[in-house]
């Protein structure tokens, strides 16, 4: 049985089982909704544009947050990588902040930016930017040697060394630094937004749990899966396999 | 003399702070247009000697003169062939093949140039691949064919068929051979195989180990090709074996003695 196969009926087996439960009342509306009430208010959300809105607001969020943090962390990876003393100093300090959730800087960004757009993007950032630096700068560090040898020999060097050869040949590091910030700006992106204003998925999330609109929680929770597994799988897994595959290092 | 090597010494510390000779008092003159091997049980430093004329790897003491000048970093007058392709894997044969001529011709020439020693190794065909979609003999050859391309006074090989099987490396010999009668280039060529030294070379240098030192130099006057003087190739490699036998007991002795140490 093919995979594609497999998780349909697998999917239709836990919407249906979750179906039942609600019909024959093994649990309340009110604790966990119904597949019908929860549909209803994702075509409700969608059909009045609240939904929509939502989604482009947090996308935009993402997407400056994400750009900005791959610039940095690139940047930063590639002094890491390059200055030993950089490494040893400001090395330590970004193991430190990579260990922490960046949702832990809202506090400190809303008193710094307010509490709109500038403290969530702020916290969007962080989230991604250090997972960045690590990846870029173990990529530069583990370049194969004989890569550098052979352009040497072929009147490389320096800056050109440096850009022809060393930042091509750590593009693998850079994907995967890529995807994993993506996934870590994603869930702070996430955080950030139940705790400020809207709109936003996150904003809308909260919202409707103050009112007690679980139905419309759970539709909001269901977005955000889906985009989080489809922009993971549909477009890095794919960015990083072909690079994978070209670069050699996966037959 | 073309190439020259000058009372080169290579001492080098290893982490228990002791001293070890890589190569102790080498010697040499390569003429213009010899093929010149360098045999030697692993660990004698004759690849060490050949990152040494690349320019990869610097001497304790002594110097090497490259067609009236001395070696001080690498340079696209000395073209290496590396034991792996080494062919960068993001650029396809043709972009790898141009990488060194980039900055010297405009792309139009560069490709014409490409195309030119692609066809000499026989790979015109593939000149869109990408180094993965090739196999390890093909991609030696965009390697041969990229150090060539970029108009090297003397082609550096590092047991470039070392990683290949018995059939592609003795295929590649006879590309290799060609293409050294073509181009008349000089090539100093390292290697731990008898035979294969014997099949290509004017002369063979005979290294021993611990320290480095050059124990033989004989010149190979078998007609070419050598495949059909086989009586006379039999008796050199029986002579040459000789010559390498006190050099790998040398070294299994010494790794005997390591293990009982441990």
């Amino acid at each position: 049985m093919k995979p594609a196969v497999k998780r349909l009926l697998f999917y239709s087996g836990l919407i249906l089982f979750w179906g039942l439960g609600s019909h024959f009342e093994l649990w309340h509306e009110t604790i966990l909704p119904s597949p019908f009430s929860v549909w209803d208010s994702l075509v409700a959300g969608f059909s009045d544009m609240t939904l929509v809105y939502d989604l482009v607001a947090s996308f935009r969020r993402l997407f400056i947050g994400l750009v900005v943090s791959i610039l940095i962390g690139t940047a930063l990876g590639i002094l890491l990588a390059r200055s030993i003393t950089a490494d040893e100093t400001i090395g330590s300090m970004v193991l430190a902040l990579q260990s922490v959730p960046s949702i832990i800087w809202l506090p400190l960004a809303m008193m710094w930016f307010g509490l709109g757009e500038g403290a969530i993007i702020f916290v969007v950032i962080l989230g991604g930017t250090f997972v960045m630096t690590l990846n870029v700068r173990t990529g530069i560090k583990n370049v194969n040697p004989l890569y550098i040898k052979a352009a040497r020999t072929m009147g490389s060097n320096g800056i050109d060394l440096f850009w022809k050869v060393i930042i091509p040949a750590s593009v693998p590091y850079l994907v995967t630094g890529a995807r994993l910030a993506w996934a870590f700006a994603w869930r702070a992106l996430m955080a950030g937004e139940l705790l400020s204003a809207g709109p936003g998925l996150g904003y809308t999330l909260r919202y409707a749990s103050d009112f007690g609109n679980m139905a419309l929680v759970i539709g909001v929770m269901i977005i955000i899966g889906v985009v989080g597994a489809v922009v993971d799988q549909m477009i890095f897994q794919r960015i990083e396999k072909n690079v994978l595959k070209r670069w050699g290092l996966e037959t | 003399m073309f190439i020259e090597i000058q009372q080169i010494n290579k001492i080098y510390t290893d982490k228990d702070n002791r001293a070890n000779t890589v190569l102790q008092d080498i010697n040499l003159e390569i003429p213009k247009g010899q093929f010149v091997s360098i045999l030697g049980p692993s660990g004698c430093g004759k690849s060490t000697l050949l990152a040494m004329i690349a320019g990869l790897t610097s001497a304790s003491s002594g110097d090497i003169i490259v067609d009236e000048k001395k070696v001080m970093k690498p340079g696209k007058d000395r073209g290496m062939v590396f034991q792996e392709a080494a062919l960068f894997p993001w650029m396809n044969v043709t972009e790898n093949v141009v990488f060194p001529l980039r900055k010297e011709m405009n792309k139009k020439q560069a490709a014409e140039r490409a195309r030119h020693f692609l066809q000499m190794v026989q790979l015109s065909n593939y000149a869109d691949h990408y180094p993965h979609e090739l196999s390890g003999g093909m991609q030696q050859r965009v390697s041969i064919a990229r150090s060539l391309a970029m108009d090297p006074a003397v082609l550096l090989m590092d047991e470039p068929f070392g990683a290949l099987d018995e059939q592609t490396r003795s295929r590649l010999h006879g590309q290799l051979e060609k293409i050294w009668i073509d181009t008349q280039k000089t090539i100093v060529f390292v290697t731990h195989s008898i035979s294969e030294s014997i099949k290509l070379s004017d002369r063979i240098v005979v290294m021993g180990t611990r320290p480095g030192t050059v124990i033989a130099d004989t010149t190979v006057d078998i007609p070419r090709p050598r495949e059909e003087h086989k009586q006379q190739v039999a008796a050199l490699e029986e002579h040459i074996m000789g010559l390498l036998k006190t050099e790998i007991d040398k070294v299994i002795n010494e790794e005997l003695a390591y293990e009982a140490r441990r």
